[in-house]
């Protein structure tokens, strides 16, 4: 399964980030200079970190379920590009929960039972997909308008229906709204092991299921080919998004639950290429999100919990977009950087074979390399070869140098060290070979050939170099032929 | 239940509100962008909310500006996401409305002990208070809110005409309008900014999730009953009105059928808005369920009729003198077909191309001419398909089988100049003539 290199790299950016999310929500929540936050008392923070009190125990440990899940199902979620049907979905659960508690409160008296509130919500979820699919199918309209409608008819409808809800003569409509924003510190022992049971379960399906889920967010026609029930597949997918969704309302809220099935696979995604990886990464990510959420929540008795499970979550996703170390920003913008380093280095060593190519007068062979007799140019002369700034020029040779590709002599002049030689004679050669094939196959004039291949050679791979070698056997590893094109180095430049 | 000049008040707001969203919803439904309006509805919470922590009060300049601030900063979030990470469109926006949004539910928190400032009003609204709070304006009092939509409708009305071909044409090729020097970037973020003020200017009176209703639902509705724009854009207004109205007006008396008083009207609205939406799906004139149940059933009637024709005309062809006319029984179990047999034949009555007498059918003069035709194709078809494509299996009868319903006079006579004007078909059967 997992390496255990691996895995310790996933506990070592578990760790790193689960500290730097503490600290960024703890800094924005005090940053409000409110007196509305409660600060907790040291017993109180003991109280919580250490799990003592068992009711928030109970719940800490719910919500982590909870992520977890999310986290796991969000990935196929997320790879399947149904990213807002999630949306569609937990609007589409007020009214089965409204419904849900009339019919309680006028035939049992008691409209919150939560197993009979859950079952609305579950039932109407699956309507209102299946609205989605019918819309989609059936007319020509977009998925994007067909997830609008159902989300903004099904929510109203539910609004419709809470108020006659708490109009109603019998019955207690007041807790209802939790269900929309959540309600994680107040759960009960009861909502807290409901949601960790079904999140378990949702858990062990994501895992057992992982190879079948891969197949069908990847490929699924080839999977159909193949004989897999992917209608099926897709149906168990689904059903448990559904399911984490509806056991989500209670902790988050129904308008913050797609956030913990979007956003901790959208963080992992980041971090590596791997779909196995990935869903472990978005599992921890989810259930980080829910363990600090409700934690922080817990200690703060003003802050809404959804929110800050979401808000935790968010964290987590910035940190792991501008650090993430296979898509991160900085990881994108340093690879950038290398690029531009290595088309100035080879740029400036094709500069100096040519210069030196041209002094010869012949064709450059191997003896070339450490012949210091040759004249080498010095700063200025290459100055003029390109329109690069003395500075980037500079920093070039000396990169050039430390690397040990040149060498400077006492003169100032620049001379291939024997490593450096073959490096040039390499880069020459792919610069020859795809002007040869410009100017054989592509019809590009002998004259702006130059041009044209030297933006591409930096990026030429092997098997391209392979494939250029078989069609030009004359420009071969060790004699390259002269330049098809003229050469203005060595003019005015001696 | 009466009908009294609050519920009048109430039924112009929505109306407006609506209406209001509906005319800018049109260009998110056509240009796949109805996702947006959601998450600008949403992420729109932490704007109002700074804008009520900064200037603790509820004046619509500081909550203009923070909508606008939030609509351009929602767009370049979404597409910063959308181009880093690679995510689709659907998951970036997922990730950044509801951040947002979450901040918004915190920032309200701490913003309550300030301001009057409830979640659920800024979600489901409080249209039926909006008469209460009014503003005096030439000894009329009308209700502020009636004045914030109808401005903020009147600048979109102007938006819209002012820019109706620079949006046209963003909305269906943005490619197109960059060669043409109209910055498709730019009207995208106006048409951005233009939805979150909406958003804010709407989301007192009838809450968030109204506003995602009604921009994405009229819209929706009007591209499923007409191809061209302006008329979309006229439906859909109608539509918002409608739904507006009739939102109200089920508000206060669907629930009386049930014995309750009566309930929020934006949730009804948007009800209402989804009850009109089934009706244009299920009746829509060219893009409806039931127009195209209807084009179906026509086409299968028709090639019923047809089969019915050969079937005589085949009968026809290879009887002797004494035998006898074929039953309806007869044409019944040689198609495999009851009821469709039934309508058809009465239609080839009623056409007068076959005669019913005693159950016995017989081709009229003009049955025969169209029968004789339809096996004229079909045996051209099968020379064709035999001579010309190598088809001369047991698939060659099935495939003319089909396409002998859908050819015309012209496709006929090209066959009979291709294959060289044949005597036989490939079966030794006799091709009737033109």
């Amino acid at each position: 399964m997992i390496s255990k290199t691996t895995m310790f790299r996933l506990l070592l950016i578990a760790v790193t980030v689960a500290v730097a999310d503490l600290t960024a929500v703890v800094a924005f929540a005090s940053g409000l200079s409110d007196p509305h936050i409660q600060w907790p008392s040291a017993e109180e923070l003991i109280r919580v970190i250490s799990f003592q009190d068992y009711n928030t125990r109970v719940v800490i440990i719910g919500t982590t379920l909870l992520g977890l899940a999310a986290g796991l199902i969000g990935t196929f979620l997320l790879l399947r590009k149904r990213a807002l049907l999630s949306d569609a979905i937990s609007h589409a659960t007020l009214p089965g929960i409204a419904l849900a508690f009339i019919l309680m409160t006028l035939t049992l008296g008691d409209g919150k039972i939560l197993l009979g509130l859950i079952a609305g919500a579950t039932i109407f979820s699956v309507l209102g997909t299946a609205s989605v699919l019918f819309i989609q199918k059936q007319t020509r309209l977009k998925d994007d308008a067909a997830l609008g409608i159902v989300l903004s008819v099904y929510f109203g409808l539910g609004i419709a229906l809470m108020g006659m809800a708490t109009r109603m003569e019998a019955g207690n409509a007041a807790g209802l709204s939790s269900f929309i924003y959540g309600k994680t510190a107040s759960m009960l022992f009861f909502d807290a092991l409901l949601i960790a049971l079904v999140a378990l379960i949702a858990i062990v399906f994501c895992i057992s299921f992982f190879k079948e889920f891969a197949l069908i967010c990847f490929d699924a026609e080839f999977g159909a080919s193949q004989g897999w029930p992917v209608n099926r597949l897709d149906f168990l997918m689904m059903t448990i998004v559904v399911v984490v969704t509806v056991i989500g309302l209670q902790a988050v809220g129904l308008i913050l639950v797609v956030a913990l099935l979007i956003i901790p696979a959208a963080a992992a995604r980041f971090w590596t290429f791997s779909l196995r990886h990935m869903l472990w990464l978005s599992g921890l990510f989810g259930a980080l999100s829910g363990m600090l959420g409700s934690g922080i929540s817990a200690l703060m008795a003003n802050l809404p919990a959804g929110a800050v499970i979401v808000l935790t979550a968010s964290v987590l996703f910035i940190f792991s977009m501008v650090f993430g170390s296979a898509r991160g920003v900085v990881r994108l913008v340093f690879e950038r950087l290398k690029l531009r380093r290595r088309i100035l280095q080879e740029n400036l060593l094709r500069d100096l074979y040519e210069w030196h190519e041209s002094m010869a007068d012949t064709v450059v062979n191997e003896t070339l390399a450490v012949n210091l007799e040759w004249i080498g140019p010095r700063l200025a002369d290459l100055l003029t070869q390109r329109s690069w700034s003395p500075r980037r020029l500079n920093r070039t040779i000396q990169r050039l140098i430390r690397n040990d590709r040149l060498v400077a002599d006492g003169d100032n002049r620049l001379h291939f060290t024997e490593k450096g030689m073959r490096i040039a004679k390499e880069v020459v050669r792919k610069h020859r070979l795809w002007e040869a094939y410009l100017i054989a196959h592509a019809d590009v004039a002998t004259g702006t050939v130059d041009l044209s291949a030297d933006r591409i050679e930096h990026i030429l791979d092997e098997d391209i170099i392979r494939q250029l070698e078989d069609l030009f056997p004359s420009v071969s590893p060790r004699d390259l032929p002269r330049s098809p094109h003229k050469i203005n180095i060595a003019e005015g430049t001696v | 239940m009466e009908w009294t000049f609050l519920d009048t008040w109430i039924v112009v707001v929505g109306m407006l509100s609506a209406m209001a969203c509906a005319l800018l919803g049109n260009y998110l439904v056509l240009r796949r962008m109805s996702m947006m309006g959601d998450a600008i509805s949403h992420a729109v919470l932490p704007g109002l909310a700074i804008a009520f922590l900064v200037s603790g009060s509820r004046d619509s300049l500081p909550m203009l500006i923070g909508a606008i601030l939030i609509g351009v900063l929602t767009t370049l979030f979404i597409q910063g996401i959308d181009r880093l990470s690679g995510l689709d469109r659907g998951a970036s926006m997922g990730v950044v409305f509801t951040t947002l949004f979450a901040l918004g539910l915190i920032l309200i928190r701490q913003a309550a002990d300030h301001v009057d400032l409830d979640p659920s009003c800024v979600l489901y609204g409080a249209i039926e208070l909006t008469p209460l709070d009014t503003y005096l304006w030439l000894d009329w009092e009308i209700p502020r809110a009636a004045v914030t939509t109808a401005v903020m409708l009147l600048i979109n009305i102007i938006f819209v005409i002012t820019f109706f071909k620079e949006l046209k044409i963003t909305s269906f090729d943005p490619a197109l309008a960059t060669t043409i020097g109209i910055n498709a970037n730019v009207m995208q973020y106006v048409l951005m900014t233009l939805v979150a003020a909406t958003t804010i200017a709407a989301f007192e009176s009838v809450g968030s999730i109204l506003v995602i209703a009604m921009l994405i639902v009229p819209g929706a509705a009007a591209h499923l009953l007409t191809d061209r724009l302006a008329p979309m854009l006229l439906i859909s207004l109608l539509f918002a009105g409608t739904s507006a109205f009739l939102g109200h007006l089920s508000a206060i008396t669907v629930p009386t059928w049930f014995g309750f008083q009566d309930t929020s009207t934006a949730g009804m609205m948007a009800v209402m808005a989804g009850v009109l939406f089934c009706v244009v799906i299920l009746f829509a004139p060219r893009y409806g369920l039931l127009s195209r149940y209807a084009n179906q059933l026509r086409l299968g009637i028709k090639i019923v009729r047809d089969d019915i024709l050969g079937f005589l005309y085949r009968y026809q062809e290879l009887a002797t003198a004494e035998a006898v006319p074929v039953k309806t029984s007869q044409v019944r179990t040689a198609l495999k077909a009851g009821l469709s047999v039934d309508i058809s034949l009465w239609d080839l009555e009623r056409k007068k191309m076959v005669r019913k007498k005693d159950d016995q059918l017989t081709l009229t003069p003009a049955g025969l001419e169209t029968g004789r035709n339809l096996i004229r194709s079909h045996r051209l078809w099968e020379t064709y398909l035999c001579n010309q494509m190598g088809y001369c299996g047991t698939n060659v009868h099935r495939y003319a089988h089909q396409l002998e319903h859908f050819t015309d006079a012209n496709m006929q006579n090209r066959l009979g100049q291709v294959t060289g004007q044949p005597v036989l078909d490939p079966h030794e059967r006799e091709i009737p003539k033109a």
